[in-house]
């Protein structure tokens, strides 16, 4: 069996970008020192309102762009949850992927059976929203490395009470990553919907958005990282699909078992990596998934 | 200007009815909801509420609480255990898929033998499935780190797809003619979990998420396991000083819940389910997360929750056919229901003040 | 002596009639009082006395309910931190404000308004921190800098801002003698630039040699101002506490046979911010108490893991009246008779969100038959815990208030009540008087004697150097994991003990 090294090369990208974006927005959420398991919610809400309004108006564009805003307005939610109400950050994202799962199989009905409008191809015939993906990687790093608003992210994520004593707004900071992490899943929940699969099925991330946290853990909380985890990621799922295509005789159930299980064969040697190895350590936020509360 | 002050002790009264008033919101927003679909907001809410435990149909419904409740609260109460302690199993979807595997097998392994032991081992076959698939979870955190929540929540997708290889290969029914499918348990006798008493829904099952409600009171609020359970969830310092080995505390909770969840997925393909399929996991594992969370993950809550969420689910389903309701709703009912939960939680932790301005 | 604020003098900064209240508390009642230029003036209190929110409020954190702050006589009420920077104000706080993963000079840059572009950053930050004599490498991570290094980069923050008034919240607690008296050259330096310094403490020696005025605070009020100088440590102490200072009774206790023996112990730091214990050897007799000091982050929590059982260690490490107890968890060394009181009292000690009741539970089980079988006794963990109330003097309104709910004192006192009223062979103490109102650490303090008097042996580990002066017999210094061979207590010097616990290290550079 000959596997030409180019198309692979153009297949891995179109099957990375859904959980790139997604994990480059929750790397900022998570930079910040939020832990928001929606994704997968949020992600699922940027499918169905891109395919509706790229199918409504014709524009797959204009798709994205709902997308993003829905994504973001979903994610406001647990941001209000969390951020006000001062809920558990582990329970309320679960809450927010469950309500995300079934608000978008419940106004997705009327988009069942019909196809996304096509999509005019990128430079190099590689969609346009595939190079968005590879720009936001150095933009991502830039901003957490380079700017002033990143390093005072930073500073929320990795301590809070000190940034607070700074005078810092941690609430303020806080919201504007979920924001962005909720535009960034939608986004990539959309790619799935409108460039990939052309249509709108229920539940169809199929777990994307929490491949796209496990590949936050693999990056050690770094945007080249997450290029990287989504990279392999894409790779595994485009092999996978290749061996059902070439008829190995391995069912298909077990062979589609393969995205899942390399994120946990990943997931398990970062974490005995940073767990053993005292130089690497973790790169995770210092406060990462806890709340803060100001009494003045 | 309003300020959140922080209580010293958590209020009794709040705990008890901020559950009450998250159920009461959800009814209303969820009416709204309705509304704005075209529908009737009050037949709605009265349709998924009330007439299946007092409508016209309420002869086929009752019965059903039962059913769907019990593999909620069964699985509830293992994964409220693990959410006191801060372990994060949000994969019980995959150990029920999983017990309902390996009990099933036990009896297809075996058909056509009729023996009183074979639903006991069939038990103990789920109850081990259900363990091991918790147990990959444990083992990976406490030997490299990883995270539970991930690993726990990948193996669900792992158990789907094992389970429809299942159903399509090595279980298919020899005389299914060529659909996909196992046998169907409910026609063989040694192996069928059976409605116990007429007209009540009550099978094993039941039995057992009962059997699981008192045990597990019984640990949390007797047992100094239970104690140190509690204690490792808001303190884990504390714990560790106390005594608890944190990699012990993993793999209690995780087997646990994996067990109930997957003694819950064998009761089911044993009995309402019938046979192993590639749609087996109907989605009770995540909705059961909600239930421990709207029982305040304590036992009898679970046991008042389970119903109430059992209730959705059979109500929507009557929603569905008499209103036309999206079969989604239920699932958007159940999710609004977690978001008001955690919103109002927040009584029970702090006064809320009028700032007093100088 | 005057009291008040003398208007005919310029000042930097005044508080006048400044009040504030919490539930439940008025932390702050008709403060007032002035700083002027070129003055260190000490803000003196007990625990609890009020000092921190008064300089809160002064760096922006909390607003005041009540009264008029004003900066170089212009109004000040800063709305948030910035703004109080903005106006001049620094601070230095307690429990640093550093970003353990970001590196000096990021952190450096969050406590400015208008930081340089890197690179001009990094030269300011080489340049002024060498003009004070405190090298700092810009580009180092602060999770690698020990805690004088720490505070480097917490004073660096403040002097690239040029403040007029500059705030220090207990600055020397984290330093050894040496190192404190290379941060007040440091502050005389600025103070005759014309920086007026804050500097908050409770430690009445230091004030009374480096300080030229003191406000003195109790339950919220400035109860004393006056020139430190002119009065005794026990005339200060008295102020502060308001009445006379309990006294220590160490009478009737003679060492009797070994009861804890520790040889060779060595474990590996637990994490990146841990200390790795380093072949640690003791011996601890009956009726005797061992004092163990040290800088914060020398082991001192890795010591007591080790020793209550936490964290286990090779076989013979570790062995209590012949018995190994090396390998064996805190239940088992409890049953043994080894017991011992972390230093976090929340979250360590006690379960905050737990009863006193329920407290019992986490270590009195095996012990006072409160757990039999597994089964608990709820009825047992009652009278218990009632029973420390009682004979601890904790003031609480009933057994059921969750531990959170208690004074930092008096959930002190449970919590080393809880491990005394055990008889314990050998109890080990970390910190049991920080934080904690003289009142409180008294009694506390008696009766680690009283224990020590009825022939078990303890061991208080410190930072607090009177208190071990005060109590042990045998004192060794800790420092980087290693244990010093003991001395007598009696006749040791701070200077002396200064030296033991490493003198200024990391420090030297700056004297080169």
């Amino acid at each position: 069996m000959m596997i030409d090294p180019l198309s692979v090369f153009l297949l891995l990208l179109g099957a990375s970008t859904p959980i790139l974006f997604a994990a480059l927005g929750e790397l900022v959420v998570e930079r910040a020192g939020v832990l928001n398991l929606g994704v997968e919610g949020m992600m699922i809400t940027g499918a169905l309102a891109g395919f509706g309004a790229a199918y409504s108006t014709g524009n797959p564009f204009l798709g994205f762009l709902v997308a993003a805003c829905a994504g973001a307005a979903i994610s406001m939610l647990f941001a209000a949850l969390t951020q006000v109400f001062l809920a558990n950050q582990v329970a309320s994202g679960l809450a927010l992927t469950l309500f995300g799962l079934g608000l978008a199989a419940m106004l997705g009905k009327p988009f069942e059976g019909v196809r996304a409008p096509s999509m005019p191809a990128g430079p190099l015939r590689i969609n346009w929203i595939v190079w968005l993906g590879l720009v936001m990687v150095p933009l991502v790093w830039w901003f957490l490395n380079r700017t002033r608003s990143g390093l005072i992210l930073r500073a929320v994520g990795e301590n809070h009470e000190a940034a607070h004593a700074l005078g810092y707004n941690i609430r303020l900071t806080r919201l504007a990553a979920i924001a962005f992490g909720g535009a960034m899943a939608g986004v990539g929940g959309a790619f799935i919907s409108i460039a990939t699969v052309l249509q709108w099925t229920e539940g169809m991330t199929a777990g994307a958005g929490w491949i796209a946290l496990a590949i936050v853990v693999f990056s050690n909380w770094t945007a080249p990282g997450v290029l990287a985890g989504a990279w392999l990621f894409g790779g595994v799922t485009v092999l996978q699909l290749r061996l059902q295509a070439a008829g190995v005789a391995v069912p298909v159930q077990l062979l589609s078992m393969a995205p899942y299980l390399a994120t946990i064969i990943v997931l398990v040697a970062i974490s005995a990596r940073q767990k053993f190895s005292r130089r690497a350590g973790t790169g995770a936020p210092g406060s990462l998934g806890t709340n803060f509360h100001a009494l003045r | 200007m309003i300020q959140l002050v922080p209580r010293q002790n958590a209020s009794n009264l709040w705990q008890i009815a901020t559950p009450l008033l998250a159920v009461l919101a959800t009814m209303i927003a969820g009416g709204l909801l309705f509304a704005t679909m075209g529908h009737n907001p009050v037949a709605a809410i009265r349709t998924i509420f009330w007439d299946p435990l007092f409508g016209m149909a309420s002869g086929y419904s009752r019965p059903q609480l039962l059913v769907k409740a019990a593999p909620l609260i069964l699985i509830a109460s293992g994964l409220a255990i693990g959410f006191r302690a801060g372990i994060w199993n949000i994969g019980a979807e995959g150990q029920y898929i999983m017990g309902a595997i390996t009990g099933a097998a036990v009896a297809l392994a075996l058909y056509p033998l009729e023996a009183w032991w074979l639903f006991p081992a069939m038990v103990a076959a789920g109850l081990a499935g259900g363990w091991a698939w918790g147990m990959i979870p444990a083992l990976l955190r406490n030997w490299f780190g990883a995270s539970e929540i991930l690993v726990s929540l990948m193996l669900v997708y792992v158990a789907q797809r094992i389970a429809a290889w299942m159903a399509f290969g090595p279980m298919r029914n020899p005389q299914g003619m060529g659909f996909p499918g196992s046998r169907n348990l409910q026609q063989y006798p040694s192996a069928s979990n059976p409605e116990l008493i007429a007209g009540t829904g009550a099978h094993w099952g039941v039995v057992a998420a009962a059997f699981a409600v008192l045990a597990t009171w019984f640990l949390m609020s007797r047992h100094i396991r239970g104690f140190h359970i509690r204690a490792a969830g808001t303190a884990p310092r504390a714990a560790r000083f106390a005594g608890v080995r944190p990699a012990v505390l993993v793999a209690f909770c995780l087997g646990l819940s994996g067990a109930l969840a997957g003694a819950a997925g064998l009761f089911e393909v044993a009995g309402p389910a019938g046979q192993i399929t590639d749609r087996i996991g109907v989605g009770y594992g995540f909705t059961a997360i909600i239930v421990a969370f709207l029982g305040r993950l304590h036992p009898v809550g679970i046991l008042l929750a389970g119903l109430l969420l059992a209730l959705t689910y059979i109500g929507g389903e009557l929603a569905q056919l008499t209103m036309g309701l999206p079969a989604a709703s239920v699932q958007v009912f159940q999710g609004m229901l977690l978001f008001f939960l955690l919103g109002f939680d927040l009584l029970t932790r702090y006064q809320i003040r009028r700032r007093i301005t100088a | 002596m005057t009291k008040g604020t003398d208007l005919a003098v310029p000042t930097v900064f005044r508080a006048e009639g400044i009040g504030k209240s919490y539930p439940g508390v008025r932390a702050n009642d008709d403060i007032s009082f002035a700083v002027r230029p070129g003055e260190i003036h000490a803000l003196l209190g007990e625990n609890g006395a009020g000092k921190s929110t008064l300089v809160k409020m002064i760096y922006g954190l909390v607003r005041p309910d009540e009264g008029r702050m004003f900066l170089l006589d212009a109004p000040h009420a800063p709305q948030d931190p910035r703004a109080a920077r903005a106006a001049g104000v620094a601070m230095v706080f307690q429990h640093f404000s550093l970003f353990d993963a970001l590196t000096v000079a990021e952190n450096i840059a969050l406590g400015m308004e208008n930081p340089p572009p890197r690179r001009e950053l990094a030269a300011r930050i080489t340049q002024v921190s060498h003009d004070f004599g405190l090298p700092l490498n810009p580009a180092r991570r602060v999770v690698t800098l020990s805690a004088g290094e720490r505070q480097r980069v917490e004073i660096i923050r403040c002097l690239l801002q040029n403040p007029r008034l500059l705030i220090m919240d207990e600055p020397t607690s984290v330093l050894t003698p040496q190192e404190a008296e290379l941060l007040f050259a440091t502050l005389r330096k600025l103070a005759a630039q014309g920086t007026a310094i804050l500097y908050i403490s409770h430690k009445l020696e230091e004030i009374r040699a480096h300080c030229d005025r003191a406000t003195i605070l109790r339950h919220g009020r400035v109860v004393e101002s006056c020139d430190p100088r002119a009065h005794s440590a026990r005339d200060l102490a008295a102020m502060m506490v308001g009445g006379q200072m309990r006294q220590i009774d160490r009478s009737g206790r003679q060492a009797g046979e070994v009861l804890l023996e520790v040889q060779g112990l060595s474990l590996p730091a637990p994490d990146a911010e841990g200390t790795a214990l380093k072949d640690i050897a003791l011996t601890l007799r009956a009726g005797e108490i061992l004092g163990i000091g040290g800088v914060a982050g020398n082991g001192q929590e890795e010591l007591l893991a080790a020793l209550s059982g936490e964290v286990a260690s090779r076989p013979g490490t570790v062995t209590l009246e012949g018995a190994d107890l090396s390998g064996k968890g805190p239940e088992p060394r409890r049953v043994a008779g080894l017991l011992a009181a972390p230093e976090d009292r929340l979250g360590h000690a006690a379960v905050p969100d737990f009863s006193l009741i329920e407290n019992t539970l986490l270590t009195a089980g095996a012990r006072k038959g409160l757990v039999r079988r597994g089964l608990i006794d709820h009825g047992a963990a009652r009278d218990y815990a009632l029973a420390v109330i009682r004979d601890f003097d904790v003031r609480t309104p009933g057994p059921h208030v969750a531990a959170r709910a208690l004074s930092g004192g008096n959930l002190q006192k449970f919590v080393i009540g809880r491990e005394v009223m055990q008889a314990p062979r050998v109890l080990v103490v970390n910190q049991p008087t920080w934080g904690v109102d003289a009142g409180a650490a008294a009694a506390v303090r008696q009766s680690l004697l009283d224990l020590a008097r009825q022939g078990a042996g303890v061991i208080v580990i410190s930072q607090d150097l009177d208190e071990l002066l005060e109590l042990s017999d045998r004192f060794c210094a800790l420092n980087e994991g290693r244990l010093s061979p003991p001395v007598p207590t009696e006749g040791l010097t701070l200077d002396r003990i200064g030296l033991m616990l490493g003198g200024a290290h990391g420090m030297e550079e700056a004297r080169i």
